[in-house]
């Protein structure tokens, strides 16, 4: 009977449920519970008619099925024609799905497009019926109480109870489903207040003060500019433009010449100014004045000698003579460097020039031409350096700005002091036909047929060399080449071996132009034409060292003077093979220098230290005045020069420094003017001349005693002849009177 | 006459190829700079002042900071309001007139 259990069991089961339901849910309550009663009521079991009736023991007789996937009716042998390979073939995949039940469901996910749409359209509905929803509560509360009420009644209308009960249902479960339908939407409203507990507040807060800040800035500076652009104006202004520049082209142009006429000094400190840079430029010239001025204050007691002071001692002193040493002039970078070269400008008698260099075969290294003023001895006007030593130089008489120079490496330079570089104008290359030797003399000579600058070198490889400036380039032709006569040898297949000579120095005649002498190094001296390039004129066996120095007297046409490492110096009649004077000074003589303003005085300087003056009028045999002129005893002195009108000389030492004396008045004597009267009768003058001086050099020997004699007699006025020279119309030689009276038996023979 | 005149024209147009500054406030070095790139604009597009003014605007731009204004022609007037130091005013080529300046 366990149907009859089981039916118990599920009647007895709702009972419960349907009491407690009534109890708590109040409004569907008692109507279902009596319909629950009713229906556990009418029950009975129902048994499908085809029902197998079975005993006990058959029911629990246990059937073991198991229950697998495959579908026990679908048929396992199909086969399907393969057109492909034209049979039969059977196919191994069956279907074995079976459908038992299918029901079409009424719930529609929201996700859907159905149920998104329904869902659209509950919102709109609900907010129509919001209203409604709000009013229904009450309804129902008043419904329940209403039912509440009834509940105590009796069950008369029981089965009017039923009916309002199903209609009840039927609305309730309308509710609900309308409630099912609006739940989904409710989340999507705000949430309900509780009117109950519910108290609204509100505060407010202090805001922020606010505050402006501004500032201003001043606006870029502007301005108004205005103008015109058409074709006329700018016509004129670029016309303008070029007149202008026309302008100044021309403006530079007159300058050139006008400055040169008119501030040759000035523009000497020009162009040492603009060998400076630009920001100095500006204060040199001032700078120079006051550096000027300074020396002057410096060495005003020098300058106050220089031109007033007067050795007074001179007059007791019996023709001798002093040299008062003035200036010296050294510069710091030229210390170790020998004085190898002195000349006086032609121009500017207060500035000369001096090459530094050094006369040790085993010590040559740089050179230096510096230009020193008297009026600034403490600092060189011009310095220019060079990396060989600098042996000679000379300035040129027409163009003073223009040195040339001679290096020991057997280069000649000219130097422009106009331009400001420190290198030279111009300068021989090796391609040039440069000296091998060191160029020991260098010589301006006046200008060529063509106008071109030219001057000469000579050099120990034995060339004399004419170089001309043409067209900015050092052209050169060699003059002369010094062989050794008597020399040569018989080289294998007739070839000639000369041995050269040596040149060491040489000077050109004053009057007679093609006319030069050359000094060699063997001791000889050449007299040599400038037309001649093969032979000399005569040959003077004149020393037996090196010649140091020859130079023509600048007055008498004839004679010429020489010096050498062999401790003396010659005075010469170039068309006699003897010297006239031979004065030995007991030490190497480094140079010699006539006085420009007497023809009888000139100057020796030797490496002792000492300079001699001669006068030959006043004493033939020795010098009048024999002074050392260097600090120290070891520096010697290598070269010497006069001054061209002031009284006095420099010369220089082989440590680099320069130093100037004055010659006192006994040195300077000036010969007096010469008398026409005396010379009366005087006109062969070539024949006589040579003559003369033959006769004087003879007469030395005798005459000297009578000559010293009349000498310290002082009265020389009378005993003097004036020699007059055609050219010059000037007292050139004085001769003293022995020669004059050996002299008038000759010529009156 | 009309050959030397000619003649004249071919030697004013030959000689005055130089930038001819009539008045400029610009300091040397910004002068400088600016006068040859006008040089360069206006060789560049002797046929198109245009182009030439808008080269030099754009490059100006490019170098001293915004807002410059280029004025290229062979006849105009004109009145400007500029920021000082930023001006110039040159002729060029003999019939060209170049006003550069800066006002923002």
């Amino acid at each position: 009977m366990a149907p009859k259990t089981a039916a118990r069991r599920m009647s007895g089961i709702p009972q419960p449920t349907a009491r407690t339901t009534r109890k708590r849910d109040e409004d569907t309550g008692p109507d279902v519970g009596e319909g629950a009663d009713e229906w556990t009521q009418a029950k009975t079991l129902l048994k499908p008619p085809d029902q197998l009736e079975l005993t006990e023991a058959e029911l629990k007789q246990e059937f073991t099925r198991i229950l697998t996937a495959n579908n026990p009716h679908a048929p396992q042998n199909i086969v399907r024609f393969s057109f492909k390979e034209g049979t039969y073939k059977p196919i191994s995949f069956v279907d074995q799905l079976a459908v038992h039940f299918s029901l079409v469901g009424n719930m529609i996910p929201k996700d859907s497009d159905e149920g998104r749409r329904q869902n659209y359209r509950a919102e709109m509905t609900s907010e129509s019926s919001q209203e409604d929803m709000e009013v229904q509560p009450s309804e129902a509360e008043g419904g329940e109480g209403g039912e509440g009420g009834k509940e105590g009644e009796p069950k008369e209308a029981e089965s009017q109870g039923e009916v309002l009960a199903a209609e009840e249902v039927a609305e309730g479960e309308a509710e609900v489903e309308v409630e099912e339908v609006i739940t989904p939407k409710k989340p999507t409203e705000r949430k309900l207040t509780n009117q109950f507990n519910f108290n609204e507040r509100a505060s407010q807060t202090f805001n922020s003060p606010l505050r402006d800040r501004e500032c201003q800035m001043e606006p870029p500076p502007r301005a108004t500019f205005s103008a015109t652009a058409n074709q006329w104006e700018i016509y004129d202004a670029y016309m303008y433009e070029l007149e202008k520049q026309e302008k100044t082209k021309e403006m530079e142009k007159s300058k050139g010449p006008v400055a040169k006429k008119t501030g040759m000094r000035t523009r000497r400190k020009m162009t040492s100014l603009e060998s400076q840079s630009d920001d100095i430029t500006k204060v040199t010239q001032a700078a120079k004045i006051v550096e000027r001025m300074v020396n002057q204050n410096t060495y005003d007691d020098i300058a106050q000698d220089f031109k007033y002071y007067e050795d007074a001692a001179d007059e007791y002193r019996d023709q001798e003579g002093t040299l008062l040493p003035l200036w010296k002039f050294q510069y710091d970078k030229a210390k170790r460097l020998a004085v190898t070269a002195l000349c006086w400008n032609p121009r500017y008698k207060d500035l000369f020039a001096v090459g530094h260099g050094s006369y040790d075969f085993m010590k040559q290294n740089r050179g230096m031409l510096l230009l020193y003023t008297l009026k600034n001895p403490s600092f060189p006007e011009y310095i220019f350096s060079s990396e060989c030593g600098i042996m000679c130089l000379d300035m040129h008489v027409n163009h003073p700005y223009l040195v040339a120079v001679g290096y020991y490496d057997g280069n000649v330079a000219i130097y422009n002091l106009k331009k400001p570089q420190s290198q030279p104008s111009y300068k021989s290359s090796a391609k040039l036909g440069k000296h091998s030797e060191p160029v020991w003399q260098v010589r301006w000579q006046k200008d060529d047929m063509d106008n071109n600058l030219n001057f000469f070198s000579v050099s120990s490889d034995g060339r004399i060399v004419s170089w001309t400036l043409v067209k900015n380039e050092l052209m050169h032709t060699d003059i002369i080449k010094l062989n050794v006569e008597g020399t040569t040898t018989e080289g294998p297949e007739e070839l000639n071996v000369y041995t050269i000579g040596c040149g060491t120095a040489f000077d050109f005649h004053k009057q007679i132009d093609y006319l030069f002498l050359v000094g060699t190094e063997e001791g000889k001296i050449y007299k040599c034409s400038k037309t001649y390039s093969s032979q000399f004129l005569d040959t003077f066996e004149a020393h037996n060292m090196a010649v140091d120095a020859v130079t023509w007297n600048p007055y008498h046409s004839k004679v010429f003077m020489s010096c050498s490492s062999d401790w003396t110096v010659k005075i010469w009649d170039h068309t006699i093979k003897k010297p006239m004077f031979v004065y030995d000074l007991n030490s190497a003589v480094g140079d010699i220098a006539w006085a420009p303003y007497s023809s009888t005085v000139f100057a020796a300087v030797t490496t002792d230290g000492k300079a001699h003056v001669f006068d030959l009028v006043i004493n033939k045999y020795e010098a009048i005045c024999n002074q050392p002129v260097v600090a120290k005893k070891k520096n010697k002195i290598t070269h010497v020069q006069f001054n061209a009108i002031h009284p006095i000389i420099i010369v220089g030492d082989d440590r680099g420094q320069v130093t100037c004396l004055k010659l006192s008045p006994n040195l300077r004597k000036m010969p007096k003017d010469y008398q026409l009267g005396n010379s009366g009768g005087w006109n062969g003058e070539g024949r006589a001349e040579g003559r003369e001086i033959k006769q004087g050099a003879i007469s030395v020997g005798p005459g000297e005693k009578r000559n010293a004699e009349r000498d310290s007699g002082k009265r020389r006025e009378g005993r003097w002849l004036a020699w007059l020279s055609p050219a010059s119309q000037n007292p050139t030689f004085f001769l003293p009177c022995p020669v004059q009276r050996a002299c008038v038996p000759s010529s009156g023979s | 006459m009309g050959e030397e005149g000619k003649k004249d024209d071919a030697d004013y147009k030959r000689l005055q190829t130089f930038p001819l500054v009539r008045h400029s406030d610009m300091p040397e070095e910004m002068r400088v700079e600016t006068m040859e790139l006008c040089v360069t604009a206006c060789e560049k597009y002797s046929n198109n002042n245009e182009s030439a003014a808008k080269m030099i605007k754009e490059t100006m731009d490019k170098k001293f900071g915004s807002s410059w204004h280029v004025v290229i022609g062979e006849g105009f007037g004109f009145e400007i309001t500029h920021e000082v130091k930023n001006l110039l005013y040159l002729y060029f080529g003999g019939t060209l007139a170049v006003c550069v300046w800066k006002c923002s």
